[in-house]
């Protein structure tokens, strides 16, 4: 079973490899439309044996666990890996038409596959340090992915993000050296029941810890303003990866680690969650109405939107949690699928500062159907996916008397709506200040057919999730279940238990 | 020697913290390197210290009375490595931001997030 496990990552890693060797000609982009979509092929399989037999525990280096680095699959790896791999070919495909050569020759297909090896490694991984690994593997790609390009904004957007990601990684280290200081293991199975012995007030502080380093990967309030400083700058492909995966790699973690393993002063915890996520939504949203920038409104969007998969954590009753994995699926798929819609009107209507495009709908119909769908979507309209996603969460917060959490909740869905029609009003219906009409037809037929076909692949995802949603809610059930209750997961990894 | 750890880390990440929050950013990088070996060291104390004692132990031998942990001798090394990679960039970046931006005085790059849009 380990081949299984460990081909997801290494798929990434050996297209990098080629496309880095092949960066000087066009074939690289070809190698990485080809290397993301086996890519797909194997999480399908991976999802397949994870449904058909339950959670998958491989041993690297046929080491026993505890002790060698475990990789391991339950239904919401299995289900990030596979929503990543989504994610990774429609990229990979719209980078055809976004990335110029000379991005390509300074090695973007390379480090873009550097990134997704490493998203894939945090999902899949049962040992915390080989997390921490997975996450500067992923940080370093990212480093120089937003920086490729060398514009003034970008290195400036870069500094802060740099900065505050390294001093959140120092945290995670610390966290996790007081942890083996106390339990003397790494595996995640192993510390479920290795913490019950350790001293539990200082189990509190390296929860803490572990939950100001995620929360930073995460972007929660008050700790995510390296997003809205960055995430504007690079090439839209690269914002796209950024805003579907990289933030929520921060919430599985905290989704794991505060199910596993931090769950024994549930009061205390999960009660600064629920406060984190009240003011991420808000603080969020209310970022985004005061933006003026397409990218900048979607960048605070995510804040606010991590925000909703955190209530879920916070809450920790099954349907919450039903919720914060719904929501975390659906998330993906709606924010990168926006930030590629951003590159489309950028690159016909000349830029995503509102006041400076307009007249999309009329010239460009097809992309306001194309980004009506993910917009509708994030702000909770039926019947898309992310109606259900909000729906799930406000009935889980009713359902345990939050009333001003679940009001709230409600309020910030609101207040996504008004900042969405600010987009769809000055760039979409306004007509354009300069008086051109931005066509789609102005793209060549490659750059349109690359840049389109992702869009409404993904927009066509969403509409499946929200009006058939029975099946995801179920899985979404079923994924919960195992998450509350990691005997499955504990066994897979370690066997049976005394 | 265990307090001697403790309060080499303490210092470590004070001088860190100084020198992170004063607004300027090569001390910044200063900063996150001091307070980087501060978690290594965290981490090498917290796999228990043992003075002169071996960590590995030849096959068939019987084990001794004190041998010393491996593994977080293992994680500190894998995590400098990490941390000198990542200190390059950051350090190449913090050059390029002198080049680029003619300052290295983090209230003045406002280039990604300009002033009047939070008017």
């Amino acid at each position: 079973m380990s081949w299984l496990l460990a081909l997801p990552v290494v798929l990434p890693f050996l297209t990098a490899v080629l496309t880095f060797l092949t960066r000087q000609s066009p074939l690289g982009r070809w190698i990485s439309v080809a290397g993301s979509s086996v890519l797909l092929v194997a999480s399908i399989v991976l999802m397949a044996t994870v449904l058909r037999e339950g959670v998958i525990a491989g041993q690297m280096g046929n080491w026993p666990a505890p002790f060698g680095i475990t990789l391991v699959a339950d239904l919401l790896s299995a289900v990030m890996v596979l929503i990543t791999a989504i994610v990774a070919v429609a990229v990979s495909i719209y980078a055809i038409a976004d990335v110029d050569e000379g991005m390509e020759q300074l090695g973007y297909h390379a480090l873009i596959n550097m990134l997704i090896a490493g998203v894939v490694g945090a999902f899949i991984t049962g040992d915390l340090f080989n997390l921490y690994v997975w996450f500067e593997v992923m940080l370093i790609a990212s480093f120089g992915l937003l920086v490729l390009g060398g514009r003034p904004e970008q290195i400036d957007g870069g500094v802060k993000y740099v900065a505050l990601n390294l001093v959140s990684t120092i945290m995670f280290l610390t966290g996790i050296g007081l942890l083996y200081g106390m339990t003397g293991t790494l595996n995640m199975a192993d510390l479920a029941s290795a913490v019950d012995n350790a001293d539990q007030r200082l189990l509190t502080i390296v929860a803490v810890l572990f939950m100001i380093s995620f929360g930073v990967k995460a972007a929660v309030f008050p700790l995510f303003f390296w997003l809205p400083a960055s995430y504007h700058t690079p090439a839209f492909s690269v914002s796209a990866v950024f805003a579907g995966l990289l933030t929520k790699v921060g919430v599985y973690a905290l989704l794991r680690m505060f199910t596993l393993v931090f769950d024994h002063d549930i009061a205390f915890t999960h009660t600064i969650l629920l406060w984190v996520a009240g003011f991420t939504m808000v603080v969020g949203v209310l970022g985004a109405a005061a933006q003026s920038d397409m990218r900048k409104i979607l960048s605070f969007h995510i804040v606010s939107q991590i925000g909703y998969m955190i209530l879920g954590l916070a809450l920790l009753t099954p349907l919450a949690i039903v919720g914060a994995v719904f929501y975390l699926v659906h998330h993906i798929v709606v924010k990168a699928n926006l930030f590629l819609i951003a590159g489309v009107a950028q690159r016909i209507a000349g830029g995503t500062e509102l006041s400076r495009i307009g007249g999309l709908y009329k010239s460009a119909p097809l992309l306001a159907v194309l980004f009506v769908v993910p917009a509708f979507s994030l702000s909770g309209f039926p019947p898309l996916s992310g109606f259900w996603a909000k729906f799930l969460l406000v009935k889980a917060a009713l359902e345990v008397q939050g009333w001003i959490i679940a009001g709230i909740a409600l309020a910030v869905g609101l207040l996504t709506i008004y900042s969405m029609t600010k987009i769809w009003a000055q760039a979409f219906w306004e007509a354009h200040p300069d008086g051109i009409d931005p066509k789609l037809t102005s793209l060549s037929n490659r750059d349109r057919a690359a840049m389109l076909f992702p869009i409404a692949g993904l927009a066509v995802l969403t509409v499946i999730i929200g009006t058939m949603p029975e099946p995801f809610v179920q899985f979404a059930e079923a994924s919960a279940a195992q998450l509350l209750d990691p005997t499955a997961y504990i066994t897979a990894v370690l066997g049976e238990q005394p | 020697m265990e307090f001697l750890f403790a309060i080499t880390i303490g210092v470590l990440v004070a001088s860190a913290v100084y020198l992170m929050l004063s607004n300027h950013l090569l001390r910044f990088i200063f900063g996150l390197v001091l307070i980087s070996n501060a978690a290594n060291l965290t981490i090498f104390v917290a796999g228990r210290l043992t003075d002169g004692a071996p960590p590995l132990i030849p096959e068939g031998a019987d084990a001794p009375a004190l041998a010393a942990n491996a593994l977080p001798q293992a994680l500190v090394l894998t995590a400098i490595v990490i941390g000198f990679g990542l200190f390059a960039f950051a350090i190449v970046l913090v050059f390029r931001a002198w080049t680029t931006l003619n300052s290295l005085t983090p209230d003045d790059m406002r280039l990604a997030e300009p002033e009047e849009a939070h008017k």
